[in-house]
């Protein structure tokens, strides 16, 4: 417990905006056959230190098939608001999921150089207290930290639908689950929401079998992946409103609500689009009535591509899917990012008016068919895939790997982990030729964490003035 | 022992003094009448939102009050009762030392229910308890200015003291909550609420325990 309010907690996204810039990242090593134990790496992103962009400290647990794929810290500027009673709180901790292990490390990162386990809980607690399996998203909120699960109970985690559970801020006890009532929610994915405005959004993936050796191209052929968004009433727990975006639309992943907590609106981005190989955005919004609307407002056209040079399964197609991945926002309500993992392209959309997105920038590396090489002369295997913006919206980050299985199915030839990050200033948004971390042999990458919060993780409780 | 206009006086100082206290305290909600007067980007709903949490605090001291007013009039076991309030304030205060977590329950509450929300987070925190050995206090030097009374005019006197010490320390933590709030709103902006947050769980449980000490003294030296 501090005496004051940690210094990375800020009222307002503007506030966060203006603190000082990160000096480090963390960012998920993950092996992808289970045969070395997964990690979190310290990546130095200080361009004034001698060691800027390399990997400066690494965390290896003592498991082996974890399989890290998202991370989240235990506090975040939402311990500002006197309601939750937690602005005393340190962010110092990051709570680290395996999705294939479900089981959970808590990494005390308070000295980035000195990082180290914290705790461990093990998968069986989780299943016990749960009834979920496959812990991924996490935030901070009102009643502690919050986690998304992909899975229910059960070897194949199909026994119940998964969900989201509490976890106690301080001690990392498992409290239990977060829903009264789930509506018509079966299967999860991300979270986000609106703490002062009090509604919660969740999304949809697809259920363990679904992924957990690769995709499914019947199920994907046939519409089963999840295609819904829920709306949320945060503090009754209870889903008020699910839109189904259409069951071409497969693959509802990240929720990005805007920053400014006085707004209503938010973005959710779609893998494929099964009628025509696009990807999509849907932008959300809460009408004049108080009921939530969805509208697609960015669609990004599939590359016609030689059967050929297609990994077996997309040579049935002779084209190369965008494969939207991961979006993420500025803090501004600017900027949205977007990674087409397939095309190996990250899309940087104006959504100032977030109606009408405005592409403003792109950046090519990496891609299905393509490979193409980081400006300084370097590979990016696979496309980019996690992406994470610095505060100050000057510099985005990203790593390559989208999921085990499915990069060795989309990308059969590649294997690596790389990290780079692009800079939107006056000469626009473009690939830092100085920076390039590689990871260790045999590690792939996933989400990035910047210190002291960044584009994912903050939720405010104040709006900007 | 001081002389009772003095005591009376020093006591109803007490009063205002823990109303400012409670006001300043963030943790008592005035951030959230900033937050509430962003949204809707009008001043006046900094007041209202004011309003609803003083109406919360006020409802929390009186509820603690009220049963202190009915057991005082059982005149022959003052002494004990204000001593078994000082204690129990004490109690509260060693526990809050004890066990700094903070209640879960109230992050339950909704964010448009101000007023719940600062009636429930008086009462978890005992900022009514507090109140208690000042307001049995007055209750005592007051008695003895009137000397002894039938029950039931007592009683009525010590409901009206009751509602006047709600009344006055809310109104003190109203002012200071939203002199603070007000401040940070018009002129010194949003920067300054993480700056100027302190953590006062300790002093908080240590002014329970204080003022349980004091009400447990003076009760003893009547």
């Amino acid at each position: 417990m501090n005496l004051r309010p940690d210094p990375t907690f800020h009222a307002t996204p503007q506030l966060a905006m203006a603190a000082p810039t990160e000096n480090y990242a963390f960012t998920v090593m993950l092996s992808p056959d289970g045969s070395q134990s997964d990690g979190i790496a310290v990546v130095d992103v200080n361009p004034k230190s001698k060691t800027y962009g390399e990997i400066v400290h690494q965390v290896i647990v003592p498991n082996k098939g974890d399989e890290f794929h998202h991370f989240g810290w235990n506090a975040c500027s939402s311990a500002l608001s006197p309601l939750t009673g937690h602005a005393f709180l340190e962010r110092r901790y990051l709570i680290v999921p395996g999705i294939r292990s479900s089981r959970i490390y808590i990494i005390d990162v308070k000295d980035p150089l000195k990082a180290k386990i914290h705790k461990t809980i093990e998968p069986e607690e989780v299943f016990a207290k749960t009834g979920y399996s496959r812990p991924h998203t996490i935030h901070c909120g009102p009643e502690g930290i919050y986690v998304s699960t992909l899975g229910g109970g059960g070897e194949d985690g199909t026994d119940g639908p998964p969900g989201i559970f509490i976890m106690d801020c301080e001690t990392f006890e498992i409290i239990g689950r977060y829903e009264m009532d789930r509506g018509p929610q079966d299967k999860h994915y991300d979270f986000w929401w609106n703490l002062p405005q009090d509604y919660m959004v969740s999304s949809e993936w697809g259920l363990p079998p679904q992924f957990e050796n690769g995709v499914v191209p019947e199920d994907l052929l046939s519409n089963k992946y999840g295609h819904s968004i829920h709306f949320w009433d945060l503090r009754k727990r209870k889903n008020v409103q699910t839109i189904d975006f259409g069951e071409n639309y497969q693959m509802a992943l990240e929720i990005r609500p805007a920053h400014d907590p006085a707004k209503s609106y938010g973005f959710c981005g779609v893998v494929v689009d099964t009628t025509n190989l696009q990807g999509a955005i849907f932008t959300w919004w809460r009408d004049d009535d108080g009921k939530w609307q969805a509208k697609k407002t960015i669609t990004i056209d599939p590359r016609p591509e030689d059967a050929d040079n297609l990994p077996e399964l997309l040579k049935g197609f002779g084209a190369v899917p965008p494969l939207v991945t991961d979006i993420d926002l500025s803090l501004d309500d600017k900027y949205l990012y977007v990674a087409c993992w397939g095309l190996g392209e990250m899309h940087q959309y104006d959504v100032s008016d977030p109606m009408n997105p405005v592409l403003a920038g792109k950046v090519e590396v990496g891609g299905i068919a393509k490979g193409a090489a980081h400006p300084n002369g370097k590979p990016f295997v696979y496309g980019p895939q996690m992406v994470e913006i610095s505060r100050d919206g000057k510099r985005v980050y990203w790593t390559n790997s989208l999921y085990s299985s499915w990069d060795d199915q989309f990308y059969p030839d590649d294997e690596g982990g790389q990290m780079v990050m692009a800079n939107n200033d006056e000469n626009g948004f473009h690939l830092d030729k100085d920076f390039y971390v590689d990871f260790p042999k045999g590690l792939r990458s996933h989400q990035i964490r910047l210190e002291g919060g960044d584009c994912s993780t903050d939720s405010f409780c104040y709006p900007n003035v | 022992m001081l002389s009772d206009p003095t005591s009376l006086a020093a006591l109803w100082g007490a009063v205002i003094f823990s109303g400012l206290y409670h006001g300043v305290n963030p943790g008592m909600g005035w951030p959230l009448a900033v937050s509430a007067a962003l949204f809707e980007q009008k001043p006046s709903a900094l007041l209202r939102a004011l309003a609803a949490l003083s109406i919360g605090h006020f409802i929390a001291m009186t509820a603690i009050l009220l049963p202190f007013t009915v057991m005082i009039t059982l005149i022959e076991w003052e002494s004990q009762i204000r001593i078994g309030a000082g204690l129990m304030v004490i109690a509260l205060g060693l526990y809050l030392l004890w066990n700094r977590r903070h209640p879960r329950f109230l992050a339950r509450v909704k964010p448009t229910q101000l007023g719940l929300w600062s009636f429930l987070a008086a009462l978890a925190h005992g900022a009514g308890l507090m109140l208690v050995p000042i307001y049995l206090g007055i209750c005592a030097v007051s008695e003895l200015d009137t000397g002894h009374q039938a029950a039931a005019s007592l009683m009525s006197d010590n409901i009206k003291t009751a509602f006047t010490v709600a009344t006055a320390h809310t109104a003190a933590m109203m002012l200071a909550g939203g002199l603070l709030a007000a401040g940070m709103y018009f002129w010194l902006g949003l920067k300054f609420l993480s700056k100027t947050w302190f953590n006062l769980d300790i002093a908080w449980a240590l002014s329970l325990i204080g003022v349980g000490a004091i009400g447990v003294a003076t009760a003893t030296t009547h």
